[in-house]
């Protein structure tokens, strides 16, 4: 059992285009954390506080 | 040791091995490998995005946002206030951007927008202004927050500001330069420091006042370093940035 193995057979063609593939499925999973999850999750971490406050 | 020629010529298939309790307490388990590692790579990716990522899109952010605001205070289709005005016009919105601020002693150059309010948006993006304190220039406290770790770092070197140092505030009317006067640590709950005469309840402020926060020790909420400083000069816009941007502190 693995994920990462059950993906890669499932990706379609030659390994030079599952490559290519997993590379796009990486980035696209990267920009999820980087652009949405990320930038949520912060503002739950208190490790941002700059200010006084009450 | 014996190979049977009949496996050697890559169509055969690995036999599939028999599932027994063992294989598949195996499998768990190397699923459950695999789903920890790919935790701790997210939560390394975390710290990236937090150290590198939120420092190079706020740095371009930032850039572009002074720039804008720097053509629009050029722009002569707008009222011009007064000379040395303290008044900004139109009143800036929460979460808008209607000054710049110009800190010598974090490099030369060193300009970041300053926003109205200092919610998690703004801060992300740039130096807060306390909504409830003074505007630059005014008598009482202006007070003013921003992140020292992450999200542009504005005072990253905060600790670095040494009595004297210039903080300079670009408006759309004039540059209002304040001279570091002071720095103290603070619990977070200090709001005293954000009052028109700092830590003194009631007292009436006579003198144009500022107060810098942000966090500390470095990579740490425990508490807050507070920088304060008091308004030196004021000049007009149109006469140019002053010396005291260009002078090495």
């Amino acid at each position: 059992m693995s994920i990462y193995r059950f993906v890669w057979r499932r990706l379609p063609g030659p390994t030079a285009v599952k490559v290519i593939e997993s590379a796009i499925l990486v980035s696209a999973v990267l920009a999820v954390l980087f652009l949405w999850v990320f930038p949520e999750l912060a503002t739950m971490l208190a490790f941002n506080s700059v200010t006084v406050e009450d | 040791m014996s190979t049977a020629p009949a496996e050697l010529d890559g169509e055969t298939r690995r036999p599939r091995r028999e599932r027994t309790w063992g294989t598949i307490g195996r499998g768990v388990a190397g699923l459950l490998g695999e789903v920890l590692i790919t935790a701790g790579a997210v939560v390394l990716l975390f710290v990236g995005w937090q150290l590198w990522w939120t420092n190079a899109a706020a740095d371009a952010d930032g850039a572009q946002v002074v720039a804008a605001l720097q053509h629009d205070f050029d722009d002569p289709t707008v009222a011009q206030p007064e000379p040395d005005s303290t008044v900004i016009q139109p009143e800036p919105e929460p979460g808008t951007a209607f000054a710049v601020v110009h800190i010598p002693r974090f490099g030369s150059g060193f300009a970041r927008p300053l926003y109205e309010g200092t919610g998690q948006d703004v801060l992300a993006r740039g130096i807060g202004h306390y909504l409830e304190t003074e505007m630059p220039g005014e008598v009482g406290n202006f007070a003013i927050a921003g992140h020292r770790n992450g999200h542009g770092e504005p005072f990253n070197r905060i600790a670095d500001l040494l009595t004297g140092d210039a903080v300079i505030v670009e408006t759309r009317s004039s540059w209002f330069v304040y001279r570091v006067t002071g720095r103290e640590v603070v619990p977070p709950t200090q709001v005293g420091v954000l009052l028109p005469v700092p830590d003194a309840p009631g007292s009436v402020p006579t003198k144009a006042l500022l107060t810098m926060t942000s966090c500390h020790p470095l990579f740490s909420t425990k508490e807050r370093y507070i920088v304060y400083g008091e308004l030196e000069n004021r000049y007009p816009r149109q006469e140019g940035p002053p010396a005291e941007i260009f002078a090495a502190n």
